[in-house]
């Protein structure tokens, strides 16, 4: 009786699992009494929209797996059961299938965030590296997953992009056979993929996400401006320019939300296979090892790369280039030794090189999915690719050279963030 | 900074591919899948004629009725020649062996052709057939140059005769035309109108759920309107006491 009394005395349910369990506690570090920057803007939806799309593949994606069937033999006649026989089989597999696409649009606006507000800056070098962590495992995840359709764009892409591995010298053979666990893409290849896809990466990506959002909120958030708003506490400690994440941040991300299902909608139900860059057409007939087909290209969201890996004539080059191109995002917060976040009040040098930098993604991306033969103003394809890697690279090596040697002009940061 | 997000959201949207074929333009088939009549003349030719060596492997027959408006038994009695069970795909008569034996090559499968090459492809390729005496099979092709598919159709469209023309000093099949001694039963107008249909039905064949999903697709994005409207009032009036 007394022990009831007293459970109750702490608000009932809540007080006997708080007791036993930080639920108040935790639900108030990352949500309730979270204090966000009150100046976040239209790039800030992304990261929650991320988080949605995430939950949105999982479970769509567990739904597939129940009548998916990942045997050479099977594999294309399942993803047709699912379309056909399944109960709003269509539905789930267009919301998974768009979502690998939107997935990469959210994290490439994201991403793009960051690099404008000069989120991977310092203190937030661990947030930078684990969201580029996440990133290619998502690069991984949305690979294998393009295979388990079977159709011939599953194959052939995957025949591609696992041979580069063989242009490694010396071990190359030996890891991309390792890799494929056969002498060609086979069933084998399928079914390792398989549990990769549904098992490994994602646990290994809710796990970053995990690691992702603790860090950010260790550090707390940056904003539009740039500036620090733990520099200015009120009398409760708590920043006078945050805001708690609740409600303020999950009303205005649920509009965020809103916004983001219309457009997405519109794909799954007007244009799934949006044009071909979705969907690719060729992958509508089942996977073929005695017929190449006529043009093999990556989905669009590895384009870009695909374009530096093809800009270099030497295939193992090729490989090495395109590989850096990852790799060189990582040690951003270190090659950008600027002292200013945002790009409000860093240099010109530096806002045109972002500039060259995005135009440079979106070119790369678009020459990626194009005959390397195709002329465009009396350039080949591979010319045009060429001279955009060198705008993408040159944009890091700019950066270090203008920041590090005390080029940039800045201009002055305010005190308090602005409106 | 507005104009950015354009260009992002503008690149990702339209920068569409289209592998186009070997030959380039495509006849424009312009199908409408919720066009039940244009579904039903379709169904009927192509099991009349398709169906003798092609196979739709993935549709089972009674995945028609709903799309094409039509009761199962009118399907039954018109469609299906020989015994059916429910939940029978729509399967050939013509066995790998005997279509690798007469043709060379067996007859694709044709559930999701309209999806791997396109309904204008389809379109195209049924407008292109011509009497060659010296192809194997009497017939040949100006899409695919040899294809190992007579002109099954040619008691419709007529015999259709190819137009030469010398380029780079190879004479090159650049059109057809049927001539008047041999017509089909069908008009020029009527053949491609029946082309169309059969075209139509295949993109049915290729998603069968297409008009389905473009119905519930306004209806979904009209609740997501007003409910981000909503959203939007809600934002507003928390974020009222922020300055």
């Amino acid at each position: 009786m007394s022990e009831a009394t007293s459970t109750k005395a702490q608000g009932g349910m809540l007080g006997w699992v708080d007791a036993r369990f930080p639920l108040t506690k935790m639900w108030n570090e990352h949500i309730g009494e979270y204090y966000a920057p009150k100046n976040f803007n239209f790039w800030y939806y992304f990261g929650s929209l991320a988080l949605f799309v995430l939950v949105n593949q999982l479970l769509t994606g567990i739904w597939l797996t129940m009548n998916y069937v990942p045997t050479a033999e099977g594999a294309f006649a399942s993803v047709e059961y699912i379309m056909r026989d399944v109960e709003w089989g269509w539905l789930i597999r267009y919301m998974h299938s768009t979502g690998a696409s939107a997935f990469f649009v959210v994290v490439y606006l994201h991403m793009f965030r960051a690099l404008l507000y000069g989120s991977y800056q310092k203190p937030r070098e661990l947030i930078w590296i684990f969201g580029m962590i996440i990133y290619v495992v998502l690069m991984a995840e949305a690979f294998m997953g393009y295979m388990l359709p079977w159709g011939q764009m599953s194959y052939w892409g995957a025949q591609v992009i696992i041979s580069l591995f063989g242009a490694i010298p010396g071990f190359g053979d030996q890891l991309a056979l390792w890799i494929r666990g056969d002498y060609n893409i086979s069933g084998v290849t399928l079914n390792r993929f398989f549990a990769l896809h549904v098992v490994a990466l994602p646990l290994a990506l809710v796990g970053l996400v995990v690691f992702h959002i603790l860090a950010l909120h260790e550090v707390g958030s940056n904003n539009p401006d740039g500036v620090n708003i733990k520099d200015h506490k009120n009398s409760e400690g708590k920043p006078k320019d945050g805001i708690p994440f609740h409600p303020y941040y999950t009303v205005k991300d649920t509009f965020g939300l809103g916004v983001f299902l219309i457009f997405f909608a519109a794909v799954v139900f007007f244009a799934p296979e949006m044009g071909g860059l979705f969907l690719e057409a060729p992958n509508f007939e089942p996977a073929n090892p005695l017929q190449t087909p006529e043009h093999i290209a990556p989905v669009w969201y590895f384009t870009a790369f695909y374009a530096i890996l093809s800009a270099v004539p030497h295939k193992f080059g090729g490989v090495l280039l395109m590989g850096l191109a990852i790799v060189v995002l990582f040690f951003l917060p270190w090659i950008d030794r600027g002292k200013v976040r945002s790009i409000r009040y860093r240099g010109l040098g530096h806002k045109i090189g972002l500039g060259l930098f995005a135009v440079a993604f979106i070119i790369l991306s678009y020459l990626g999915i194009q005959e390397a033969s195709d002329l465009y103003f009396g350039l080949t394809v591979t010319r045009w690719s060429q001279i955009w890697t060198a705008v993408y690279f040159g944009f890091f090596a700019f950066l270090f050279v203008y920041t590090a040697f005390g080029f940039e002009r800045t201009k002055p940061v305010p005190e308090r963030v602005t409106e | 900074m507005k104009k950015l997000i354009c260009c992002v959201l503008l690149g990702l949207t339209t920068a569409g591919v289209h592998a186009a074929g070997p030959s380039g333009d495509f006849m424009d088939a312009n199908v409408d899948v919720s066009d039940t009549a244009s579904l039903q003349r379709g169904a009927n030719l192509f099991a009349n004629n398709c169906m003798g060596c092609h196979s739709a492997e993935f549709v089972r027959w009674n995945a028609l009725p709903e799309g094409l408006g039509v009761s199962m038994e009118l399907i039954e009695e018109n469609l299906i020649f020989g015994s059916y069970e429910v939940g029978d795909m729509m399967m050939s008569a013509m066995g790998t062996n005997d279509s690798m034996n007469w043709f060379g090559a067996p007859a694709p499968d044709l559930s999701l052709t309209a999806r791997s090459k396109g309904p204008d492809w389809i379109f195209t390729y049924l407008n292109s057939f011509y009497r060659d005496p010296d192809a194997s099979i009497g017939w040949n092709n100006t899409l695919l140059e040899n294809s190992s598919m007579p002109h099954v159709l040619w008691h419709l469209q007529g015999v259709p005769e190819p137009i030469r023309e010398e380029q780079g000093g190879e004479l090159m099949t650049v059109d057809i035309e049927v001539p008047a001694s041999a017509a089909g039963t069908m008009t020029e107008a009527e053949y491609l109108q029946a082309t169309r249909d059969i075209t139509n039905f295949m993109t049915f064949l290729g998603e069968p759920v297409r008009a389905k999903r473009h119905q519930m697709g306004v209806w979904v994005i009209g609740f997501l309107v007003i409910f981000t409207f909503l959203a939007y009032l809600m934002k507003r009036e928390y974020w009222r006491d922020i300055h």
